[in-house]
C-alpha cells in the first residue's frame, strides 16, 4: 500500500516540486535583474532592449547618484527615520502585544478594534488631515514628522506579531519566575523577553520594510531634502533634459536601497530559530 | 521552615466558578501534606491561593502567623514544582537552578557552591551545563526540584511534579521527593492524582471533593477509617465494594445474605438515627476464603469467580453478584473519575483479596467469609460512614501508636531543631520507602 508521503516522494514528483519552485523563483527575478541590468548599462545602451546589460558594463549610474547630495542625504534620512522608528513601534509594540496575550484589562477588546481600525484605514484618506496637523505644529518636512505617522501604521502590525508570540510562551514559565522570587518586570526581562526574542527579530524586519518601502507619506509629509526618504527623492531624480526618464539614476538607487534591506533579513534570519521553547514543559 | 494556615479560604473564579469552599487546614513546621481528589476539585486552586498565583475570595492565609492574602508570590518565600517542570529553556540546568538565587541577589560563588551541593543530591552533576529541551523527562523533573531546593524555602508546593513520568521512573522519583523531603525538613503541600503517592508520601492527607474537605488525617486513617462513602472508595486500590443493603432489627441484609451486625456497629447506626436502605462497604482483604475461617463468626456466602488473579503473596479474585449495584451520587463521580464508569452493566462486581492457601481458580466455587466486624455502613442519602467512630478507635487500637503519637513526634521533631526532620521519618510507620 502507498500512502500519501510516499507518493509525494517519488521522483516524478520531485521534479514536478523543482519545476514549479523554479518558475516561481524566476518569475519573481525577472524584474529584479531587469533593475540591475539596467543600473549597469552606459547611458548609450539604456534603451537598447537588451535584458542583460551585453552592450558594456559600467557603474557611471552608480557614480552620479553618490556624487549627488539629493540621493546620500535620502540615504540617511531613510536610514535614521526607518531605524528610529522601528525602534519605537518594537518598543511600544512588545508592551502592548504583552498586556493583549497575558492580562485581563477592561477595554481590551475595544483597544484589540482600534488598532485593527488603524491597520484597515485607508492610509491615502489621512494625507491631508496629517498635512494640515504638521504644517501647523511645525513638524511638517521633519524626522518626527515622518517618524509617527509610520509608528502609527507600523504598530498594529507590531502588536499582532507580536502577540501570537507571546501567546506561544507557556504561562507556567512566568508563574515559575514569580515563584523564584522575580518582580513582573524581572520575569519578563529575564525570562519572556529572551523568549519572545525570535518574534521580536521577525517583527523588527517587518515593520522596518514596510517603513523603508513607504511612498506616499514620504512625498506628502517632506519638502525638501531635510527628510525627504529615498523611495521620494527618487522622483524627484532629474535627466538630462526634461523630457528624458533618468532610468540609470533610479534603477541604481532602487538597488541600492534593496541592499539594507537584504542584510538586515540576512542576519536577523539565523537569530530567528524555530522551537526556542523547546524544552520548557514536556512535549 | 513554617506553619502553613488556612482559615476559610474561599476561592471564586471570576467567571463565578466556586473552585474551594470554606477550606481550613494547618499545616504543622516540616510536615508533609498530600492533598488528592478527582480531577477538578480545586487541588491547583488551592496550592495556587498558598503560593499567591491566585488571589484568595475570602478567609485567611497565614504563613508563621502573618497573613499573606495579599503578599506577592516572590515574598511569601516559597518553591513551587509544576506538573509541567516550567523550565526555563534558554537556561542551562545551572542557570536553571541558580534563578531564584540569581534574583535574590545572592553573590556568584555561593550560588555555585549551591547549585552544586543540590545537582549532587538530585544526581545531576554531569547536565549542569546542558539546555532542559536535551534532557530526558526525569532529568528535568529533577531539575525542577533543584530549582525549588536551592534557596532553601519555607515550603514547598508541588502540583503533580511526577505525573508525566512513566510508571517506573514515577516510583523512583517518589522515593527521591521522599528522602529530599525528609533530609531538609521544608513544610511541603503535594498535589497528587496518584494511589500510592497519596498513601505512602505524606503525614497527612486531605481528600477534596468539589471544593470541599472530604476528611484529614494520616494515610492509615483514612484508609481504615474513612468519613463518607467518597473517601472511602477513594482512598484504596483496588477499592472497596460497596453493597445496597437493608438494615432491620439487629441485622444487615445484602446480596451477601442476611448476617447479624456486631452489637458496635448496630449501636453505632442506631446512635447515628440510621437503619432501613443504606450501602455497605467492604474492603477486599476483609473476606477470605471459609475454611480457612473455621468457627470464625462473620458472613458466609458462596462466589463463582470470574476472574482469578494469583500475586504470589496474595490473589485478588473477582465474582458477579446479582441484583443491582449500590447507586449513589458520590459512587458514580469516582467510577468517573477513574474511567470504571458502568462496567458491569447488570449485577455487582465484588473484588476480594484472599491467602495464598485458598488455592481457587477461574470459574471455580468456594465458600467466601468475611469480616462483619470490619464492615462499613454508609447512610444512603448524605453518604456519611455511620460507623465512622468505630471504625476509628479499633484503626488507632490495631496501629502501634497510632495517630496520636504522629503528631507527638512531628512537635518533637519540630523542637529539636538540627536533624529533627531524620527523627520524624525513623518514628513514622506510615512512610514506607
Ligand atoms: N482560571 C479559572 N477560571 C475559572 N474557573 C477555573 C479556573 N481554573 C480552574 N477553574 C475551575 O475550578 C475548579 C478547580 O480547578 P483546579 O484546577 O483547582 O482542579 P484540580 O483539582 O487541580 O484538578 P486536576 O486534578 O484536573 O488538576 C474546576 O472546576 C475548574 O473548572
Ligand atoms: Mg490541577
Amino acid at each position: 500500500m502507498t500512502t500519501l508521503a510516499e507518493l509525494n516522494s517519488t521522483p516524478g514528483k520531485k521534479a514536478a516540486w523543482w519545476v514549479a519552485d523554479i518558475a516561481v523563483v524566476i518569475y519573481a527575478l525577472i524584474p529584479v535583474i531587469w533593475t540591475i541590468s539596467l543600473s549597469l548599462k552606459t547611458p548609450g545602451n539604456i534603451n537598447d532592449g537588451k535584458y542583460l546589460p551585453t552592450g558594456g558594463m559600467s557603474f557611471e549610474s552608480y557614480q552620479a547618484i553618490f556624487k549627488d547630495t539629493v540621493f546620500t542625504r535620502a540615504l540617511i534620512n531613510s536610514i535614521g527615520i526607518c531605524l528610529i522608528s522601528t525602534a519605537i513601534a518594537l518598543l511600544l509594540g512588545v508592551f502592548a502585544a504583552y498586556a493583549i496575550a497575558r492580562l485581563d484589562f477592561p477595554g481590551k477588546k475595544l483597544m484589540i478594534m482600534m488598532s485593527l481600525l488603524v491597520a484597515m484605514f485607508p492610509q491615502i484618506a489621512l494625507i491631508t488631515p496629517l498635512f494640515k496637523i504638521e504644517t501647523a505644529i511645525g513638524i511638517f518636512d521633519t524626522w518626527p514628522g515622518l517618524i509617527i505617522p509610520y509608528v502609527t501604521f507600523a504598530l498594529p502590525l507590531a502588536i499582532y506579531t507580536l502577540s501570537a508570540f507571546f501567546r506561544e510562551i507557556p504561562w507556567e514559565l512566568e508563574k515559575a519566575a514569580k515563584m523564584d522570587g522575580a518582580t513582573p518586570f524581572q520575569a519578563f526581562k529575564d525570562v519572556i523577553a529572551p523568549l519572545a526574542l525570535p518574534g521580536v527579530f521577525t517583527t523588527a524586519i517587518l515593520v522596518f520594510i514596510s517603513c523603508w518601502n513607504d511612498f506616499l507619506y514620504a512625498l506628502s509629509l517632506t519638502s525638501t531634502s531635510a527628510a525627504r526618504t529615498v523611495p521620494a527623492a527618487m522622483s524627484y531624480f532629474t535627466g538630462a533634459t526634461t523630457y528624458e526618464v533618468p532610468v540609470g539614476p533610479i534603477t541604481a538607487a532602487a538597488v541600492v536601497i534593496t541592499i539594507p534591506v537584504l542584510v538586515l533579513v540576512l542576519l536577523f534570519q539565523r537569530r530567528i530559530v524555530a522551537g526556542l521553547t523547546n524544552g520548557a514543559v514536556k512535549g | 521552615m513554617a506553619e502553613i494556615e488556612l482559615d476559610h479560604v474561599v476561592k471564586r473564579y471570576p467567571d463565578g466558578a466556586l473552585a474551594v469552599q470554606d477550606f481550613n487546614l494547618t499545616i504543622a513546621d516540616k510536615e508533609f501534606i498530600i492533598l488528592v481528589g478527582p480531577s477538578g476539585c480545586g487541588k491547583s486552586t488551592t496550592l495556587n491561593m498558598v503560593a499567591g498565583l491566585e488571589d484568595i475570595t475570602q478567609g485567611e492565609l497565614r504563613i508563621d502567623g502573618k497573613v499573606m492574602n495579599t503578599v506577592a508570590p516572590k515574598d511569601r518565600d516559597i518553591a513551587m514544582v509544576f506538573q509541567s517542570y516550567a523550565l526555563y529553556p534558554h537556561m542551562t540546568v545551572a542557570e536553571n537552578m541558580g534563578f531564584p538565587l540569581r534574583l535574590a541577589k545572592v553573590d556568584k560563588a555561593t550560588i555555585r557552591q549551591k547549585v552544586e551541593e543540590a545537582a549532587e543530591m538530585l544526581e545531576l552533576t554531569q547536565h549542569l551545563d546542558r539546555k532542559p529541551s536535551n534532557l530526558s523527562g526525569g532529568q528535568r523533573q529533577r531539575v525542577a526540584m533543584g530549582r525549588a531546593i536551592v534557596r532553601s524555602p519555607k515550603a514547598f508546593l508541588m502540583d503533580e511534579p511526577l505525573s508525566n513520568l512513566d510508571a517506573k521512573l514515577r516510583v523512583q522519583m517518589r522515593t527521591q521527593v521522599s528522602r529530599i523531603q525528609k533530609t531538609l525538613g521544608t513544610t511541603t503541600l503535594y498535589v497528587t492524582h496518584d494511589q500510592t503517592e497519596a498513601m505512602t508520601l505524606g503525614d497527612r492527607v486531605v481528600v477534596m471533593r468539589a471544593g470541599i474537605i472530604q476528611q484529614v488525617g494520616a494515610p492509615q486513617e483514612l484508609y481504615d477509617a474513612p468519613k463518607n462513602i467518597f473517601v472511602a472508595g477513594f482512598i484504596g486500590s483496588p477499592s472497596m465494594n460497596f453493597l445496597p443493603a437493608q438494615i432491620n432489627g439487629g441485622q444487615v441484609t445484602t446480596a451477601l445474605g442476611t448476617v447479624d451486625l456486631p452489637d458496635e456497629l448496630r449501636r453505632a447506626v442506631e446512635s447515628r438515627g440510621g437503619g432501613g436502605e443504606v450501602i455497605i462497604g467492604i474492603r477486599p482483604e476483609h473476606f477470605e476464603i471459609g475454611r480457612l475461617k473455621e468457627g470464625v463468626p462473620g458472613g458466609r456466602f458462596n462466589a463463582t469467580f470470574d476472574i482469578v488473579e494469583s500475586m504470589g503473596s496474595d490473589i485478588f479474585a473477582y465474582f458477579t453478584l446479582s441484583g443491582s449495584g449500590a447507586k449513589s451520587k458520590e459512587l458514580e463521580e469516582l467510577a468517573a473519575d477513574t474511567g470504571q464508569e458502568s462496567l458491569g452493566g447488570d449485577g455487582i462486581q465484588v473484588g476480594v483479596r484472599l491467602d495464598p492457601e485458598a488455592r481457587v481458580s477461574d470459574g471455580s466455587t468456594a465458600e467466601l467469609w468475611y469480616d462483619t466486624s470490619k464492615l462499613h455502613i454508609f447512610d444512603l442519602k448524605s453518604g456519611e460512614n455511620l460507623t465512622h467512630e468505630v471504625a476509628k478507635a479499633s484503626s488507632a487500637a490495631s496501629t502501634v501508636d497510632g495517630p496520636g503519637a504522629r503528631n507527638a513526634s512531628a512537635a518533637a521533631a519540630s523542637a529539636a531543631v538540627g536533624d529533627g526532620g531524620a527523627d520524624t521519618a525513623g518514628a513514622d510507620p506510615l512512610r514506607k520507602d
